[in-house]
């Protein structure tokens, strides 16, 4: 009798199969996935996860959260990130502190891992969506991601 | 105006002659007509598998990309014919030839229309069955002579697969022959044209017969789930790993028009061939009935098409399971069902 029961389930998950193909199929007009990309270059968004390269967010008044502790330089793997810092004083506290003089990013080396981003504790560096990463001379792929006479964001460090 | 071609090619040449250019025109007319025919079948195949896959298929190379697989024929008849070390040259160029004339010549007795019959054998049925398995020697041959293990085993897997597949297709056909009485594919359609379409006239059996069918059909084309032929992930392309250019192209050919084949079977003997359905425009005289045939082949391949974007491939051993424990035994009781509905006269 289990003869007869397996080719009903045979042919009954097949039609399943089928029913879930023939959804894709009635919809493909519509929600097909494929971009069309140097055509909708304009309109196009990736999405929120999508590793284009990592930058520093900047707000209004060129301040980083940046702090200089390098775990991002320590995290990773192929020395993609260089931090160049050095010592200031800090005006409320009269202190030294260190600070980031230059946050040098390859590009050209980086594996797109996300550790560095990971190990951040104050979360300076985030992911970026652009796309369009191809130049023509590799040494514009040495970024510098501060920029210049930016300085860190006060309380981050609190 | 085939008439009038028949009678000024009788008028200037004699009798034997003409009928030979005769010949000739006719098998000239059917290769090109399905060379263009088998192109867009390819071109469809991509187009219904991206569909199938939410993606959007050839769309750069003319209109939604109908160019695209005309771009692809003049890319591969331009391209080098190479071929690998120590090959048997003989078997080597003469296995897509076997290939591709096995399937241009089953088309030979395809009535596409009441008209439209280039040879009307009274064997028609027997004839298609024996022709397209002469297919796999094409293949056999290809495979061997490549000096390539991926190509020989994708070939000695192929000729497990077509002996084992072709009972099934001939017994599932057997089963609508004991109905018709006939093996003339335009008898067949007579039959039909009174009685309705076979597929009803046959009840229960006759269902599971075009079930059957569908299945080894698609298992005698060598389309996915029965791809383990060419299984790209596991043999590189099969029995055609070596070939390149034209010869390629040949195989390529074929399998689409292998599919048409199966396809145009399953119309002549289920679905009554270029009947319309109900007979809506029986009193039509401008209808073109070769349209209703074309739409049923449309059906039945887009149906093939969707068993292989569905279907995971089988293994050799679930393959020849499915054959000698699942299908054949199913296939001859189900003769017997018939042979009985016939004796007591149950047709409708």
């Amino acid at each position: 009798m289990s003869y007869f029961s397996e080719i009903y389930n045979g042919i009954k998950t097949l039609l399943t199969g089928m029913s879930v193909t023939g959804h894709y199929f009635v919809r493909a007009r519509k929600g097909a996935l494929t971009q069309q990309y140097p055509d909708n270059r304009d309109t196009l968004k990736m999405f929120d996860r999508f590793r284009g390269e990592v930058i520093m967010p900047h707000d209004d008044v060129n301040e980083h959260r940046c702090t200089g502790c390098q775990k991002c330089e320590i995290a990773c793997p192929n020395g993609t990130i260089e931090i160049i810092w050095d010592r200031g004083i800090d005006e409320v506290t009269g202190k030294k502190k260190k600070k980031i003089d230059k946050h040098i990013y390859h590009l050209a080396m980086c594996t797109m891992c996300g550790l560095c981003i990971e190990a951040c504790p104050t979360d300076a560096i985030v992911w970026a969506q652009n796309y369009e990463n191809s130049v023509y001379d590799r040494t514009q792929l040495t970024k510098i991601l501060n920029q210049p006479g930016s300085k860190v964001k006060a309380g981050i460090e609190d | 105006m085939i008439k009038d071609i028949h009678n000024w090619l009788f008028s200037i040449m004699p009798e034997g002659v003409a009928s030979i250019t005769e010949m000739v025109l006719i098998a000239t007319a059917y290769l090109i007509l399905f060379a263009v025919a088998g192109l867009y079948l390819v071109y469809l195949e991509r187009k219904v598998a991206a569909w199938f896959q939410l993606r959007l298929g050839p769309n750069r190379v003319g209109p939604f990309g109908l160019f695209q697989t005309m771009a692809d024929a003049l890319k591969l008849v331009s391209k080098e014919l190479t071929s690998t070390d120590r090959i048997d040259k003989f078997l080597y160029n003469l296995a897509p030839y076997f290939v591709i004339i096995t399937s241009l010549t089953a088309l030979a007795v395809f009535p596409f229309s009441k008209q439209l019959q280039a040879f009307d054998i009274n064997i028609g049925l027997f004839f298609l069955i024996a022709v397209s398995s002469i297919g796999v020697i094409g293949i056999l041959l290809g495979g061997w002579s490549s000096n390539n293990k991926y190509a020989l085993i994708g070939a000695m897997r192929s000729g497990v697969q077509t002996i084992s597949y072709e009972l099934s297709v001939g017994l599932s056909l057997l089963t609508m022959v004991l109905l018709t009485g006939s093996l003339q594919l335009s008898e067949i359609i007579e039959i039909q044209r009174t009685g309705g379409w076979l597929i009803l006239q046959g009840h229960v059996p006759a269902v599971i017969a075009f079930m059957i069918f569908m299945i080894a059909g698609t298992a005698e084309t060598n389309r996915a789930p029965f791809d383990l032929v060419e299984a790209e992930s596991e043999l590189g392309a099969g029995f055609h790993t070596e070939y390149s250019g034209m010869k390629f192209a040949y195989f390529f050919l074929a399998e689409f028009i292998n599919m048409f084949i199966i396809a145009s079977i399953a119309v002549v003997v289920f679905f009554g061939g270029w009947l319309s359905p109900f007979g809506i425009t029986e009193g039509i005289t401008w209808f073109p009935e070769v349209l209703w045939f074309l739409i049923k082949v449309l059906i039945i391949i887009f149906l093939m098409m969707w068993f292989r974007w569905t279907f995971p491939r089988l293994r050799v051993d679930q393959l020849l399971t499915l054959e000698w424990k699942y299908l054949l035994p199913i296939n001859l009781v189900n003769i017997v069902f018939m042979a009985i509905i016939i004796w007591l006269n149950w047709t409708i």
